[in-house]
């Protein structure tokens, strides 16, 4: 065969060529492009309308944020800088920015307090949030509560002092007790924690906020983006417990328990928030004995929290029902009792496939809270709807407040929510 | 010797209630009833007293007595001297029409979105991945604030289209669009089969030709499947199915002599047409790219969740690509988008009550809002608004569960 080929042919090349390039319609950023933007000829007029978009929308926006002026102090000084030219006027930001982070009657010469609270929110957050960092923090996270309250609010030390003291007895006769039964321990905690409160509440003097280190701020007075931060981590996180609760008490097998909370839940998830925010500013002092003048900040806390865990009660009763029915059963012939089989072993895997809905949830409330400015406290939207839009210096500027609220809003929740994805491909045990 | 499963005999003693897993849950439950008894007892107590009080009672004789504010946006006669209760039905419609028509246009919205996202074209993939997550991150309030503000600052009041040189015209000389609204023009009929002065019967009369066009367009269609069932030839339905709709309507339309009335500058504002007043447009707007952003994901979610399996198979059968998407993608992705689509829609119905905020007069801004604080009685207008929200609620998730008991999967 070989013989007749040599024979035929004139010249046989005996070395392989180097390989050629791909054509230049099949590399690199053409055939990038050829394949992502324009693969067929709807795909290319799409490509084109969306460049149209997005260059009109940079084409306005652009300049009016590089031109932006920071450092006037009302607008009609922006615009005579301006000089007719597109530009936002920032200033409103700098010159009000203590307004829009703690409203306009925290004390200015306190800000430091808040600030500091905001700080060690992330110190107390970050051993909860991620798993790795030395679990001996937890000691500070479970402190944060009390720290925060004192910083915050002021007044006499005695008060977040009785506090922990009353929760640290509470831990303790629950710890003696527990061996026997959950239940026991449970109520016997509470009990005792009560005590305490009680007695202690009548050792302090009257008067002691006078004399106090740090000076007391009402809660009136809190605002601005502070109050948005404030009833966020306040009401997620006591949500999160009493959305278990009643979870558990949806699925439990006593008929009473059951249908008090399947009541509680669905009336909760049937009405807007709002409606339970006018509850909270009009209708749950008639609730309370008269005389006793509860602050429009706890009715609302405890209303947004009452909304908050009825949705994630739904969330984590999807976990519990997505458990096979083999993890009850062999909790149930390991001999464990409800509350053994419910902490070591259901809960545990229930509430990690609940975590991206409850994550939404608490997503969802955080701008939820802006709502409260329809009942006229002073949030960050409440701040530049009212105080804001009224000063004559700042009359007629909308887009630069608004964009700003808007991207404080942005950046949590879009941190949390990517946070909440690294979570859950963290905690995937699975394996795929 | 007895088997270790026989229950402990003997007579009853106190502690099994706690101990005994038979009596346990009786215990529990009494427990739950005495301290739910006592709660709604205190409440029931402090509610007496504290009314006693303020001397007021618990009564719903406001609801008959003239209300004494306006309503501008409004889809039925009302005026300052109509009673509390009129002024809540005005409520409740507005609140409707909003709810229905952000659904409308959310779905819209969130389909489009939805599927661009999943697009092979890179650009326009991120760019509704930037939609979807600018728009679910920020509170809807802040939404409907910035939208409502910037129409009235940046739309022209009705004084800037007068004038020979206007500063502002109308769109095709029909739509005029002012910082008080949106000017259409308004359908009406100038030959009405019903009574005089009742527009309502006209109207009625074209919905009922539209559903007859509807079944007419179904038992066309039921008829073409027997056909291809009988025969394997399917014959084209297109043009009966248009005839059945548009004909009908048009003759109907044409007798009733269906006329514009187009809005015109006349004096200080403008008169004629449909008025769609500028807090309906901010909350409608807002809503519908807001909760368009939740759809997007949701209708994203559902495709996906359709295996590519299936629409090989489908092709492997011989399928068109129309028909693999209407028969094979479409009814197993729809599966899994619409009860999370129907939610969205009780979210917007939910949402709608922001209304307060930029001043549209829907039930909380009529009941909750005016009528509570010129009357006083809070207790009877809150417990009124929640009632309202929650049998809508409860009628929408009532329709869910009955759609996905008819789409659930059925295992044998």
């Amino acid at each position: 065969m070989s013989d007749t080929q040599a024979h035929m042919a004139a010249f046989v090349r005996t070395e392989t060529l180097p390989q050629l390039d791909p054509p230049v319609t099949e590399r690199g950023i053409v055939k990038w492009m050829r394949e992502n933007l324009f693969s067929s000829i709807p795909n290319g007029i799409l490509t084109l309308a969306a460049f149209a978009v997005i260059y009109s929308i940079l084409s306005s926006a652009l300049p009016w944020i590089l031109n932006g002026v920071w450092t006037t102090s009302s607008l009609s000084e922006c615009r005579e800088v301006l000089e007719g030219a597109t530009g936002a006027c920032f200033s409103v930001l700098t010159e009000r920015w203590n307004q829009l982070m703690f409203g306009f009657v925290y004390p200015s010469d306190q800000y430091w307090r808040p600030t500091l609270a905001f700080v060690l929110l992330f110190v107390a957050a970050a051993p909860v949030m991620f798993f790795d960092l030395p679990r001996k923090l937890l000691i500070f996270t479970a402190l944060f509560p009390f720290i925060a309250y004192y910083l915050i609010w002021g007044g006499t030390i005695l008060v977040p002092i009785l506090a922990l003291v009353g929760v640290v007895a509470g831990v303790m006769v629950y710890r003696q007790l527990v061996a026997g039964s959950f239940a026991m321990g449970f109520f016997g905690g509470v009990v005792a924690a009560v005590v305490v409160w009680a007695i202690g509440g009548l050792l302090i003097p009257d008067g002691a906020n006078d004399t106090a280190a740090l000076q007391a701020v009402p809660s009136r007075d809190l605002g601005g983006f502070m109050l948005n931060m404030m009833l966020g981590v306040v009401c997620v996180s006591l949500s999160i417990p009493l959305g278990i609760a009643l979870a558990l008490g949806r699925q439990s097998s006593m008929p009473l328990i059951k249908w008090i909370c399947v009541i509680f839940i669905e009336f909760i998830r049937g009405v807007p928030l709002i409606t339970l925010l006018f509850v909270a500013s009009v209708m749950l002092a008639y609730l309370f004995p008269p005389g006793t003048t509860t602050d429009l900040f706890l009715r609302v806390v405890i209303m947004i929290t009452m909304f908050s865990s009825a949705y994630i009660a739904e969330v984590i009763r999807g976990g519990l029902a997505a458990l096979p029915k083999g993890q009850y059963e062999a909790a149930d012939s390991l001999g464990l009792d409800y509350a053994q089989a419910m902490r070591l072993i259901i809960l545990p895997q229930a509430l990690k496939i609940s975590i991206p809905g409850i994550v939404n949830i608490a997503v969802g409330l955080f701008k939820d809270t802006t709502l409260v400015s329809v009942i006229s406290m002073f949030d960050v939207v409440g701040m530049i709807r009212g105080p804001l839009s009224a000063a004559t210096e700042w009359n007629g500027i909308y887009w630069e407040l608004y964009g700003f609220a808007a991207l404080l809003f942005f950046v949590v929740c879009y941190g949390i929510s990517q946070y909440s994805q690294w979570l859950e491909r963290r905690l995937a045990t699975d394996h795929r | 010797m007895s088997a270790i499963t026989d229950p402990p005999q003997g007579s009853f003693r106190l502690s099994m209630l706690i101990n005994d897993t038979r009596y346990r849950s009786y215990t529990f439950q009494a427990l739950a009833a005495i301290v739910l008894a006592l709660c709604l007892g205190f409440f029931y107590a402090n509610v007496s007293t504290n009314l006693a009080a303020a001397g007021l009672n618990i009564s719903y004789d406001f609801l008959g007595s003239p209300a004494g504010y306006d309503i501008n946006q409004r889809l039925i006669e009302y005026d300052s001297q109509s009673s509390n209760a009129r002024a809540a039905v005005v409520g409740i419609l507005n609140t409707l029409l909003v709810a229905f028509l952000a659904c409308v246009t959310a779905t819209v919205f969130g389909v489009l979105a939805g599927v661009l996202r999943l697009s092979n074209n890179w650009l326009v993939s991120k760019l509704m991945a930037f939609y979807v997550e600018i728009f679910r991150n920020i509170p809807v309030l802040i939404w409907i604030l910035i939208i409502f503000t910037i129409m009235i600052a940046v739309l022209p009041g009705p004084r800037a289209f007068r004038g020979d040189e206007p500063e502002a015209r109308m769109l095709l000389d029909l739509f005029a669009f002012t910082n008080r609204g949106v000017y259409t023009p308004g359908p009406y009929f100038t030959r009405g089969l019903g009574l005089e002065g009742n527009g309502g019967i006209n109207w009625l009369i074209v919905l009922g030709v539209l559903v007859a066009s509807f079944f007419g367009t179904r038992a066309v269609t039921a008829r073409a499947n027997a056909t291809q069932e009988a025969t394997g030839i399917r014959p084209n339905t297109l043009w009966t199915n248009l005839a059945i709709w548009f004909l009908p309507v048009i003759v109907l339309l044409f007798v009733l002599g269906l006329k514009w009335d187009i809005p015109e500058l006349k004096g200080f504002n403008f008169a004629g047409g449909i008025k769609v007043g500028g807090p309906l447009i901010a909350l409608w707007f807002a809503l519908s790219i807001y909760t368009g952003a939740f759809i997007a994901e949701n209708v994203r979610a559902g495709i996906q969740a359709v295996s590519k399996g299936q629409t090989e198979a489908a092709g492997a059968l011989g399928l068109r690509p129309g028909r693999i998407m209407s028969l094979v993608v479409l009814p197993q992705a729809l599966r899994v988008i619409i009860p999370p689509l129907i939610s969205q829609y009780l979210n917007i119905t939910k949402n709608s009550s922001l209304a307060i905020a930029v001043g549209y007069a829907d039930i909380t801004a009529t009941l909750g809002g005016i009528t509570l604080n010129q009357t006083g009685r809070a207790i009877e207008c809150v417990l009124l608004l929640m009632l309202f929200y929650l049998t809508i609620s409860l009628l929408i998730s009532t329709f869910m569960n009955i759609y996905n008991n008819s789409v659930k999967l059925k295992e044998r």
